[in-house]
This record gives structure tokens, sequence and C-alpha cells, in this order.
């Protein structure tokens, strides 16, 4: 019986994968399709990378997405910080409800409803005090708002999961609970402050249609540009930047993993360690 | 941004006070200790305060703000809605309020049919999502430690590629002349492209396609928590594993399905770039409906009016979610 039902395990486990990749292999192998018809085979060609580096429109597109990303995960990682620790370590506090209510929200709030309600909110702020102009801002504050809370639930989770002996420690022999937040709290927190960042620009690397909705003119961000060319069908330069972006995704996953993994081996070796003395 | 800064300063400004009795006393000398010892005794108020003032101006002021023109008229002008707050004439203040825009969208089949059709999509999405996610989440945690590990990274690398071509690439794999028809074609199984992109068929391969890894990941973290002894102590006792598996690790699941369904579900309902990629013109879904109500017939409150009814829509499932996300934080 137990045989049996590792098989299926299996299969579905296989199935899974094959779901998961089939599609994404499919779109590595049609960008070397040298026919202007994707899913037709024409021979091997890397004529569409040509086209897409010597595109100047993709390359704006990418550069203005990536200054977008920086920004917003940096200012995402900070104000995600504050909120997760003021959560957890603060215990009541005046509008703790509204403001955990304010921080899970965008969490699950369709991206429609969040990029209509900042859209109109910066129009009228702008008829108003005439800021913010609609682009590289209203784009980077919009993210900002909602990568915020998935920094805040990472951050969350990590200080649930540490243990308060080393805060408690530091506070009874004298450290100032400023002191105790910048010299033990922040330093434990770095690993999820690093993961949170990562997200944050992820997922504004990857946002179309909240930034479709605060964009402004002339600032295309590049899922708009990805989005304007496929939705009149398929091209096999936009194959190809896929193939690119899978490309740097991986070895961005592999990188981080491997760091993950020895980070887990070095702490079982300091437990053996203490275990040992 | 501005406001933040505001907050800060004030609250720098109420301590200094005390700061500078304390001060003086001491002589602690230079303007940078000074400002260390001030913002050492507000650190507190600074923490809670910048992140909330952020909140309140960049979430929910622009939710009061899609309210507002919810209960607008449409007119031809710049804004094109009608003020809610107007100066008639001297010092008289009028409030306009118009529930127009709620009952247009429920006169008006189409809005509601589309609504329907959102959630029956979504509903449908989750319980497909949940069939192919659930023995996936399984497997992964009834496996040794280091092929668990490669799995994971399996599962979250889809999600940190671009979510706009993982649907792109089912465009190329679903087209008439796409890899799936040419593929059948070629073993001799059809003579004629069977016609699968810009229908709902597409739509939902497309939903379960890009939302599996929000359904294995809660199912695999609750999952990893679960005793194994104990379906072990089921078996021992003679337990067939279908029982085992309605009595025992079912029910344990459950945290782990609700989770998961809540998070395919939400986002799926308001779904705009899948239905018109993979869907065209065929498939309604109400995200795309609000997307083209903004865009090509610029009407803002009806916009705003299909926005704040999705909103009702959704408020239970998303209490429902942060309800479970407050208890597993606590725990």
């Amino acid at each position: 019986m137990q045989g049996k039902r590792s098989t299926f395990l299996l299969a579905m486990l296989s199935f899974g994968m094959a779901f998961l990749y089939i599609p994404m292999v499919l779109l590595v192998i049609y960008s070397f399709n040298k026919s202007k018809i994707v899913p037709i085979w024409g021979g091997f060609s890397t004529r569409w990378y040509k086209v897409l580096f010597e595109s100047e429109d993709v390359w704006a597109a990418v550069s203005l997405s990536l200054k977008i990303a920086v920004v917003n995960a940096t200012f995402a990682t900070l104000l995600g910080a504050l909120a997760g620790l003021a959560l957890v370590r603060f215990g009541r506090f005046r509008g703790r409800t509204l403001f955990s209510g304010m921080i899970t929200a965008p969490l699950v709030m369709p991206e429609v409803i969040t990029g209509l309600s900042l859209l109109l909110f910066f129009i009228g702020l702008k008829g108003l005090i005439g800021w913010p102009e609609r682009g590289f801002t209203t784009i980077t504050i919009a993210h900002i708002t909602f990568s915020m809370a998935y920094v805040a639930v990472i951050i969350q989770s990590r200080l649930a999961g540490m243990a308060q002996d080393l805060e408690e420690a530091a506070q009874d022999l004298g450290a100032k609970p400023f002191r105790v937040l910048t010299d033990i709290t922040l330093p434990l927190l770095a690993p999820g402050m690093l993961a949170g960042w990562l997200l944050s620009f992820t997922l504004s690397l990857d946002d179309l249609v909240i930034a479709s909705f605060t964009t402004g003119p002339g600032s295309t961000t590049l899922p708009i540009l990805i989005y304007s060319r496929i939705r009149l069908g398929l091209r096999p330069d936009i194959n190809a930047l896929a193939t690119i972006i899978i490309l740097v995704v991986t070895i961005g996953v592999l990188i981080f993993g491997w760091l993950m993994l020895r980070q887990a081996k070095q702490r079982e070796r300091d437990m053996h360690m203490a275990a040992k003395s | 941004m501005g406001g933040c800064g505001v907050s800060e300063l004030g609250a720098l400004k109420r301590s200094g006070v005390e700061q500078v009795t304390e001060m003086a006393e001491n002589q602690s000398g230079s303007l940078m200790a000074r400002l260390a010892e001030k913002l050492q005794s507000s650190w507190k108020t600074v923490v809670v305060a910048v992140p909330f003032l952020w909140l309140l101006i960049f979430f929910l002021a622009p939710f009061f703000m899609v309210l507002k023109i919810s209960l607008a008229e449409s007119v031809f002008a710049q804004p094109p809605y009608t003020p809610l707050v107007e100066w008639v004439s001297e010092g008289i203040l009028a409030i306009r309020i118009v529930f127009d825009n709620f009952v247009f969208l429920w006169e008006d089949n189409l809005y509601l049919n589309t609504y329907l059709n959102s959630i029956k999509i979504s509903s449908i999405s989750t319980v497909l999502c949940l069939l192919v996610g659930y023995p996936i989440a399984y497997g992964i945690v009834r496996s040794s430690p280091t092929v668990r590990n490669i799995f994971l990274l399996m599962v979250i690398l889809p999600f940190w590629t671009s979510f706009l071509l993982r649907v792109y690439a089912w465009m190329g794999l679903l087209a008439d002349q796409g890899t799936i028809n040419s593929l059948l074609i070629w073993l001799g199984i059809i003579d004629e492209p069977i016609r699968m992109l810009y229908t709902e068929f597409s739509v939902y391969v497309g939903i379960v396609y890009t939302y599996l890894p929000f359904m294995i990941l809660p199912l695999y973290a609750n999952m990893e928590k679960l005793d194994i002894s104990l379906l072990e102590a089921a078996a021992d006792l003679g337990a067939k594993p279908a029982v085992t598996f309605l009595t025992v690790t079912l029910p344990m699941t459950i945290p782990g399905i609700i989770a998961g369904s809540l998070l395919v579900f939400i986002p799926a309902t308001g779904e705009y770039v899948i239905p018109d990629l993979l869907g065209g013109g065929n498939v309604q879904m109400i995200g795309r409906v609000l997307y083209n109500e903004f865009t090509a017939n610029t009407d803002w409150p009806v916009a705003s009016a299909v926005a704040i009814v999705l909103l009702l829509v959704l408020v239970l499932p998303m209490m429902l979610y942060q309800h479970i996300q407050s208890k597993e934080s606590d725990s």
C-alpha cells in the first residue's frame, strides 16, 4: 500500500513540475526560432535577441522599471520593517487594529481597485496642491504602498519566531530600548529585511495593472511595454526578452537558495560545536 | 511623504522640551549628541507614526476618494464628475450624493452577469488549484529534506519570474497554430485545430497555472507542521489509507486549505490580465470591465461604483483571510 501511495505522489509531483516548467521551456525554445511566426519552427537563429538589443524602447523601459524597483524596494523595506516592529514588539497602541488592517489589506486587495483608487487620489491631489506629476513618482508611491505590506508580513513572522531573550538580556544589562533596537533587534532582522527588499524589488518589476493606472504620458515600464506588444499576438522578440528574464531570475534564486543553505549548514555546525563543548 | 516629515518633527519637538531641561543639567554638548538623545526618547512614536501616516495617506484616503466619486454623477468636464460638496450661493453648502451608479449596476444585466461570471470562474479555478496543488504539497512534505528543498525552490521560482510572461507562454501553447494543436495534428489525433485560446477554458488554465504556487505554499506550510506519527498511528491501528486521509490528514490540513483557497479566490475574482490576454473579448470578468469603463469610456463614477461593489463582494473572504493571518502571527 505504501508503495502505491508514493507512486501516486511521485506521479503528481512530476506532473506538477512539468505543468509549471514546460510552458517556460517552450518560451525559451521559441526565442531561438528563425521564423517570425512564433509557434512554427523555422530553424535556429539569434536574430530576435539582436532585434531586442537594438530596440531603444526596451532599454528605456528596462531602465525606468529598474529605477522604480530599487527606490520602491528601499522605501518599502524601511516602512515595512518599522510597521512589523510596531505590530510585534509594541503591544497595544492607539489605532493598532486600524493599522494592522491597513497593513494586510493590500496583500489581498484586487489590483484593479488599488490602481483605480490611487489614480483618482493622485489626480485629486494634483488639482489641490499641484503635486505629484504622474509617472515615476506616482508609480513608485503606489508600489511602496503594496510592497511594504509584504515586507511587514516577513518581518512580523521573523520577529514572532525570534526569542526575545537576547533583547531582554541587553535590557537587563542596562541598555536603553533604543540601543537594544539598533544593536540587537536590527542585526537579527537583517536577513528578513534582505528577503523583503528582494521581494519588493521583484513585485515592482512584475506589476502591470497598478502601474498602468498610475503611469503618466511617456512613462512606460517594462510590463506596460510587454503588454502593449503581446495584446496584438505572439512576438518572437518578447520570447527573447522572456528568456533573458528567466535566466536572470534563475541565477538569482539559485544564489539566494545556496546562501540560505550555507547559512543553515553553518548554524547546524555551530549548534553541534556548542553541544560538544 | 510631506505629512510623515511634519509628524516626525512634531514628535521630536514634544519630547524635545523634556530633553532640553535634562540637557541643561548634564551639558552633554554637541548637536549630534542632542539629536540622538531626542531621537532615543521618541523613537517608538516615530516607528509607529511613519508607516501609519503613509498608509492613511496612500491607502485609506484613496479608498475614500473612490467612495466619494462613486456617489457622484458623470459630467463632461475636468474632472469628469460632480463635486460632493458645493457652494451653491453665499454661505449655502450643498452636499450631493447620488446612488444612480449603483442602481445602474443593479439594473444593467451586463454588470450583474459579469460579477456572477467572475465569481464562478474564480471559484472553479480555486477548486482546480486545490485538486492539483494538494497532492503536490503533500508529495513535497513527504519527500526527504534535500529533495524537499529542491521542490520548494522549483515551486517558488516561477513566482519570481514575470507573471505577464507566464500568461504569454500559454498564448503560444493554446493558439490555433499553437504548440498543443500542432502536436495533436502531428500525432494524427485531430485534423483541425481545436479552438482553445480566447475561450473560458484558456482562462481557467491561465488562472490555475499562475496561482498554483499561492495554493501550494500555504498548504505546504500547514502540512510541514503536521505530526506524521498520527498518520502512522492510524495505519498501525489498521485504518486504510483512504480512511486515514479522510479522518486524519484532511481535517488537520483545513487551515492550509482555507488560506490557500482565499489566496487564489480573492485576486482571481478581480483578475484583469488573464481574461484580457487569454479570454479575448469572449470572457467577461469584472476587473476587465472596470478597467475598460475607466479608460475607454472615461466614466469615473461608474468605474468607482464597480470597484466599491467588487470590494463588497470580496470583503468577507478578505476579512476571513486577515483573521487567519492574525491568528497565525499570534500563535
